[in-house]
């Protein structure tokens, strides 16, 4: 398999006050077009830092990012933000929807930023709604939604623009056992059918096990055992 | 949806809100326009280049004697002149407003107004023949509900009927004068200085000042000169001006109220900057999260700048248009129900460019710093918890 993405000596620190706060030295890792990782590890480990970077939104302060063979670190900040919306879909722990949208207008923001015809935009949005189940609460507003519900308005803002890469941040974090299952399941089918390639953050064991494998980070460190795997 | 229907959505989040922010708004915007209609309606008389004006050098209330008008109608250069007197009338009852009555000498008057006085012969002759005769801007008579032959009562708060010994003085209606736009007869009520002479009980031969017109425009300094010259030293010394500086310094008087009306316009305005700045801000840093979202989405830092920006400039620009269609719609109403006296108020055009002017200015004072605080807002803090 060709790699999809390439960290390189990753060196990333916040300053905090006075202090320095190191949170990866010299990170290399590499992940598979296709792969669903999950990434473990305890609060403060980086996992949400590691996603930034991994997304373009946030940059490393050394060291290089490839995507696609081509070093995201190396944009400026417009051309990071256009390469952002074609290569990368977000999920959130808290879904992060705009409350004064629609299902389906929250799905069509991401098509505000190409070049299709509004009767694409809407042909694509149907599409995307479709594919996570919710095609009869187009109308509705996030507020009128469960927390799955949501969650699965924020998967297909997700993939409405088609990127290879969905990045997810506790994504069930904020659900019950059987909605967190089915979200997860939804993030499965669209790894195995779509050829998305899916990095998830979860503090929940039976969550990465949708996963193909497991990553467990910790103070900024991979276990090398899994990483040479 | 748009970008524009994203703007829309986002200034009507909270109904309420906006809906306070915009009553306010438009409320600055009617006073504003109300002023600016008031202040062009009162500058906006036509002026004649050879029309000038001899007054009392001490300022335009003085009254001079009588033989200045014949020694200002023989001076060289002096081509038609009338005198006027200030009456200080009103209809009925002063509290639904005064009425501009001058007391003129007829025939000299329609010589030296000529352009704005093309009424029926018939009418003319009417007024020149009757002592008691009376000539009325056509809206006037219209509002008071007058007609022609009607016999008028009219009151002075300044002189008083020797013949009665009251304040009241009867005339009667024997035309009127149609006044458009600019005419120098707008709200006019003119009466015969021969029956207002005889009649008053003090200040007898007097006049309050000698408008004339000149053989050409480039006579008016020297004229000028030989008419204030000759006075000069006098008991009753002259100030002599062309027509456009007289009205300009009649509109000064008043402009001691302009100046007021100015200020009150102007706390207004920055009452409203204040007030819809920090509204806007926290609005903005309420949205701080979605910001980062749109962000993250790929909206680029410009475009969420002008997404900003356009919010306000949408709420100030909506403020300003309904305070517009408000003062029109005043002025309109009182244009029908005729007004007080004195020249008409119309809602002037030039308050559309200053209204957008000034819209423009305060949409993008208040909506630029929570742009800006938008613009440069990172992702990473966007979405920190706190
Ligand atoms: N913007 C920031 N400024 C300062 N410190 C930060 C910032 N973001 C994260 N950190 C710190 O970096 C460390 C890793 O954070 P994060 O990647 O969010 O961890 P995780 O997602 O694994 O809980 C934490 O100690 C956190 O406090
Ligand atoms: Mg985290």
């Amino acid at each position: 398999m060709t790699d999809l993405i390439r960290l390189s000596d990753v060196e990333k620190s916040y300053v905090r006050g006075k202090e320095k706060i190191v949170i990866f030295d010299k990170l290399t890792m590499r992940i598979e077009a296709g792969d669903f990782v999950a990434i473990m590890g305890p609060s403060g480990s980086g996992k949400t830092t590691l996603l930034n970077l991994l997304g373009g939104t946030d940059r490393p302060d050394k060291g290089a990012i490839e995507f696609d063979d081509k070093h995201i670190e190396k944009l400026s900040e417009g051309q990071l933000t256009a390469w952002r919306s074609v290569n990368v879909g977000f999920i959130f722990q808290f879904y992060n929807l705009m409350p004064i949208l629609t299902a389906a207008q929250n799905v069509e923001l991401p098509l505000l930023l190409t070049k299709l015809s509004p009767k694409k935009r809407r042909e694509n949005v149907a599409t995307a709604l479709q594919i996570v189940g919710l095609e009869d609460r187009a109308k509705h507003r996030p507020r009128e939604m469960s927390g799955g519900q949501q969650q699965r308005v924020a998967i297909a803002r997700a993939i409405v623009s088609d990127p290879k890469l969905l990045l997810c941040d506790e994504p069930t974090g904020d659900l019950d056992r059987t909605t967190a299952d089915e979200i997860l399941s939804t993030l499965q089918t669209l790894n195995r059918e779509l050829g998305k390639t899916i990095i998830m953050v979860t503090h929940d064991a039976e969550a990465a096990k949708f996963a193909k494998r497991v990553l467990h980070l910790d103070k900024g460190r991979f276990d090398e055992r899994e990483l040479a795997a | 949806m748009n970008d524009f229907a994203l703007v829309s959505k986002n200034l009507w989040r909270k109904p309420v809100r906006t809906i306070l922010l915009i009553i306010s708004i438009t409320i600055a915007f009617l006073i504003l326009s109300l002023m600016l209609s008031f202040n062009s309606s009162l500058s906006n008389v036509n002026t004649l280049p050879t029309r000038m004006v001899t007054l009392s050098k001490i300022n335009f209330t003085e009254s001079l004697p009588i033989a200045h008008y014949d020694r200002i109608a023989r001076t060289e250069g002096v081509r038609a002149a009338t005198h006027m007197n200030w009456f200080g009338g009103y209809y009925q009852d002063p509290a639904r407003g005064f009425l501009p009555v001058f007391a003129v000498d007829p025939e000299t008057y329609f010589q030296v107004y000529a352009e704005d006085l093309g009424i029926p012969a018939a009418e003319r002759d009417a007024f020149f023949r009757e002592r008691t005769a009376m000539l009325v801007a056509a809206p006037v008579a219209e509002r008071w509900g007058w007609r022609v032959g009607q016999r008028i009562p009219i009151n002075s708060n300044i002189f008083t009927n020797g013949t009665t010994g009251s304040s009241t003085w009867e005339f009667t209606l024997v035309g009127t004068i149609p006044t458009p736009p600019g005419s120098s007869q707008s709200g006019s009520v003119l009466i015969h200085y021969d029956y207002f002479n005889e009649t008053i009980t003090f200040g007898r031969d007097r006049i309050g000042w000698v408008p004339f017109l000149t053989t050409s425009a480039e006579m008016n300094d020297s004229v000028a000169n030989a008419i204030d010259q000759r006075f000069a030293n006098s008991q009753d010394e002259t100030s002599t001006q062309d027509e456009a500086t007289f009205n300009e310094s009649f509109a000064a008087q008043l402009g001691n109220i302009g100046l007021v009306i100015t200020l009150v316009v102007s706390a207004a305005f920055i009452a409203i900057l204040l007030i819809v700045g920090t509204t806007m801000a926290l609005a903005v840093r309420e949205r701080t999260r979605e910001v980062g979202v749109m962000k993250t989405l790929g909206f680029s830092s410009g475009r969420v700048l002008r997404m900003v920006l356009a919010e306000s400039l949408l709420l100030s620009f909506l403020g300003a248009a309904v305070g517009l269609g408000l003062a029109a719609l005043i002025l309109t109403v009182l244009a029908s129900s005729g007004g007080g006296g004195g020249p008409a108020i119309s809602f002037a055009p030039i308050v559309i460019a200053w209204a957008a002017l000034i819209a423009l200015a305060l949409g993008l004072v208040t909506g630029l710093p929570p742009a800006l605080q938008a613009y440069r807002m990172r992702i990473v803090d966007a979405f920190a918890r706190r």
